[in-house]
């Protein structure tokens, strides 16, 4: 097998190989369907999650050019409804969070020493439901899609003023990727738990593989909210209950509850894995130790806990009580803590180190730069006054963009560039990477710091048109400009990410110098990841094994392997 | 740069400040977050600056060594303590300003004068406007269009006329689904839910109207997605002198009135079943 050979030549000392496994030959989609394999299944994830993210991406860009111009008649209402609808769902539901299983699928294994996930088959299974889920609510599209945003709340999602199957489709689709996210996440608890490589205990466990502790744990708390609440307007609809139907004693702010114990924790579920991943990305690329490490692990448990008792700040508007009211803002405003702790550890990793420029490492600090944006922003929402005022307009849309675009975005684009020469085992163009940063940097910014101004000049979100009226007009004509700027930037990383497949220089095992044991291995990774597992004795082991390597204490091991140390590529 | 500052509040309202200037609770939240806005500034220029100037500093080039540094206890304390402390501040500033942003004042000389008639709220146990003299409207959402109840039990959609220097209460409620209550010169935003009351209140100075004209408009739009027409579920609060406002609200109530009689007539000739 060509990778053998090629790493019998190339790999660092002292490299133990995977022997290929005999089996018989399979045709190459089935190889793929049938497979059980957690590099083969965080592929699936990452591919198809970036597909809903062309997706998605899309559905915004039609809405941007709706909105160009003051009672543009491009779009319909309800064609614009659908719009917002599929966009919200698909990013957060089809996107965002698979991404995030995709990268802990395929590296979370690798990085603790273990062969596979703890369970595979339910792994694939996972993956699976997470698909279906996707094609169930796709399907909408040739009948009618849901068209009551991505939060559906009734009475607007009710039988009564939405008869039609879209609700349906959407409900089916929190139920499938749900029933997938959790199992996924009962998974990734499992194998961190219990298929640690020997001599990793709690304080060596990469930071990465903390922030996917906590996604799991998030979502194995959070999820049974929402499943039941879609489960309970589910019969509303169609079995004559009355859970969410004010006029037969029903409380439609008992679904905002439901939901929003749920929706939040889900922002840092959808959150967390990035911050994990920046904190991989930042030491290599600054070849400095993460400053820290146990403040940021900690900040992590921290967040995830404070996450659980914020949900009511998305209802300050509703009817609630002073006491409500504070208890939510306060619980709200100290999660910037522990985040702001995470951002000045970050940034004192970068603080006296040697950093390499390279794309993930502009990815990484283009997160930094404005994730920190959007963190600020949502302290001034938490501000319940304020939020009285902000709340539903476009500033938040644009609050909740810098977190989600600026954040988890700027996170995975990292991630993706970090970690694509360890998939596929070439690397990605350096300078196409950096014309990607570049537009996507420009058109976010253009895009979304406008919108808080949009919104503060009293503009509502999921509005399809607008009147010519204050600044209106000329700030949403920038907007959309930027989000094609935006759109452009991502398109030159989908295509670098097509291209370096054939065209990528061989990265070798381990290009950027890694910390963790992902690197230790072959690019792309033989299928049981290692032979013997090696023993971890810090937090960083690369480092240590490369240190053992350059004294020589495996020398006799390194002449027996032949052929010199492959030059890293800095 | 405080007068800078000050200097973009007032010219920017709306830009990057609240917009306010048509009730009392509306100046409040844009002070509250100009505060807010000032700290934010700082924060973020300090993040930045220092995220800067350190990928600018210590990139790598020859003869330098990266510093093997994995943490400094002290500091790590310093900047929990001090991201704390401005959370600290932040709670004091707000709770300092809540009560002129959450409590409605009494109504001025100027304004209608009318008897109490029971508790308003902007959260639900905001107390009465002191002497509880306020106009108390009810305002009812529904699939697209707003429709406000005065005390004579006249009504209006769309438009809600009030007189100025008059504290109003407001019931807020829906008949369908959820809509949202904002105009943003006169304040917070509440929900309207079926099935809930939600309250809120302003009162609009007489240094509102323009000089020379008879009222002075404000705009808003229902802020909760309702459905297909949400974007076009706008409305407006027209505030008038008392003696406009009385005159308003008693042919509003009369020609309701009017209309209704006239139906009932109408009704009664169409009728095919002659009334016994």
């Amino acid at each position: 097998m060509a990778t053998t050979e090629y790493a019998v030549r190339e790999l660092p000392r002292p490299q133990v190989l995977a022997r290929d496994v005999d089996r018989p030959a399979r045709a190459r989609w089935l190889s793929w369907v049938a497979t059980t394999d957690h590099k083969k299944i965080g592929i699936l994830y990452m591919v198809t999650a970036f597909v809903f993210f062309m997706v998605g991406g899309t559905e915004a860009l039609l809405m941007r050019i709706q909105l160009g111009a003051p009672d543009n008649t491009f779009l319909t209402p309800t064609a614009y409804n659908q719009l917002f609808t599929l966009h919200g769902t698909t990013m957060v539901f089809l996107f965002v969070v698979p991404m995030m299983a995709g990268f802990a699928n395929y590296f979370v294994p690798l990085q603790i020493g273990a062969r596979d996930m703890a369970f595979p088959r339910l792994n694939a299974l996972s993956f699976w439901l997470f698909v279906f889920g996707g094609v169930v609510f796709y399907a909408s599209l040739f009948w009618s899609p849901p068209q009551a945003g991505w939060t559906s709340y009734p009475p607007l999602s009710s039988s009564a003023y939405l008869p039609d199957g879209g609700i349906d489709a959407w409900i089916y689709l929190i139920h499938l990727t749900g029933l997938s996210s959790i199992l996924g996440a009962i998974n990734l608890y499992v194998t961190i738990l219990n298929m640690r490589a020997p001599g990793m205990g709690w304080s060596r466990l990469p930071l990465f593989c903390w922030s996917i502790l906590t996604f799991a744990i998030l979502l194995i708390l959070a999820l049974p909210s929402v499943a039941a609440g879609v489960t309970l307007l589910l019969t509303d609809r169609h079995f004559g209950t009355h859970f969410f139907d004010p006029t037969q004693g029903g409380s439609a702010l008992l679904w905002q509850h439901l939901f929003w114990f749920f929706g939040h924790p889900e922002v840092y579920i959808m959150i967390l894995p990035g911050f994990g991943i920046i904190s991989e990305v930042l030491p290599v690329f600054a070849r400095k130790p993460i400053f820290g490490y146990r403040a940021i692990a900690a900040a992590t448990i921290g967040i995830a806990f404070l996450s659980l008792l914020v949900w009511a700040h998305h209802m300050f508007a509703t009817p609630l009580s002073s006491v409500v009211l504070a208890f939510f803002m306060l619980s709200s405003m100290i999660i910037a803590i522990p985040t702001g702790v995470k951002v000045f550890n970050w940034i004192a990793t970068l603080w006296r180190g040697t950093i390499i420029m390279k794309t993930p490492l502009y990815f990484a600090v283009g997160f930094l730069a404005f994730f920190t944006l959007g963190g600020i922003s949502g302290v001034m929402l938490a501000i319940f006054p304020i939020d009285w005022y902000v709340t539903d307009t476009y500033f938040v849309v644009a609050h909740f963009h810098y977190v989600l675009v600026a954040g988890a975005v700027n996170a995975i684009f990292a991630g993706l560039y970090y970690w694509y020469p360890k998939v596929t085992g070439r690397m990605m163009s350096d300078s196409l990477g950096k014309v990607s940063f570049w537009l996507t940097f420009v058109g976010f910014n253009a895009t979304f710091l406008v919108q808080h101004s949009i919104g503060l000049e009293g503009m509502p979100r999921r509005v399809y048109e607008y009147p010519d009226i204050a600044d209106l007009h000329v700030l949403n004509l920038i907007s959309t400009i930027g989000s094609f700027i935006l759109a452009l930037g991502v398109v030159v990383t989908a295509y670098n990410l097509v291209r370096s497949l054939k065209t990528g220089v061989p990265a070798g095992p381990d290009p950027w110098k890694g910390n963790t044991l992902e690197w230790f291995v072959t690019s792309p990774p033989p299928e049981n990841n290692f032979d013997a597992i090696p023993r971890v004795r810090s937090v960083e082991p690369m480092k240590d094994i490369r240190r053992q390597v350059e004294r020589g204490a495996d020398a006799t091991a390194a002449r027996r392997v032949g052929g010199p140390t492959p030059k890293v590529r800095a | 740069m405080a007068a800078l500052l000050a200097f973009a509040g007032s010219a920017f309202a709306g830009l990057i400040t609240p917009e306010h200037g048509g009730s009392r609770n509306a100046d409040e939240i844009n002070d509250l977050y100009k505060v807010v806005l000032y700290v934010a500034i700082v924060v973020f220029v300090g993040v930045e600056g220092t995220l800067l100037y350190s990928v600018i500093r210590f990139r790598a080039r020859k003869g330098r060594v990266a510093a093997q540094i994995r943490g400094n206890t002290g500091l790590e304390l310093g900047w929990t303590i001090g991201a704390a402390l401005i959370i600290v501040v932040l709670t004091a500033v707000t709770f300092a300003l809540l009560p002129t942003i959450k409590n409605p004042p009494r109504s001025g000389p100027a304004g209608l004068q009318v008897s109490a008639d029971g508790v308003r709220y902007a959260a639900l146990d905001q107390p009465a406007p002191p002497g509880g003299k306020s106009l108390k409207i009810k305002i009812n959402g529904q699939q697209f269009v707003w429709r406000f109840v005065y005390p004579n039990k006249a009504f209006a959609y769309q438009t809600m006329v009030v007189p100025v220097d008059t504290t109003v209460t407001l019931d807020i409620a829906s008949q369908d689904v959820d809509h949202s209550w904002w105009i943003p010169k006169l304040g917070p935003k509440f929900d309207a839910i079926p099935g809930y009351t939600n309250h809120s209140w302003f009162k609009i100075p007489a240094s509102a109207i323009p000089k020379g004209k008879t009222g002075v408009t404000f705009r808003g739009q229902c802020t909760e997605l309702c459905g297909y027409g949400h974007a076009n579920m706008v409305a407006f609060v027209r505030a008038v002198p008392v003696d406009r406002y009385e005159q308003w609200v008693a042919r509003q109530k009369r020609e309701i009135d009017q209309g209704n009689t006239d139906a009932v007539k109408q009704r009664s000739q169409f009728n095919p079943i002659p009334s016994q």
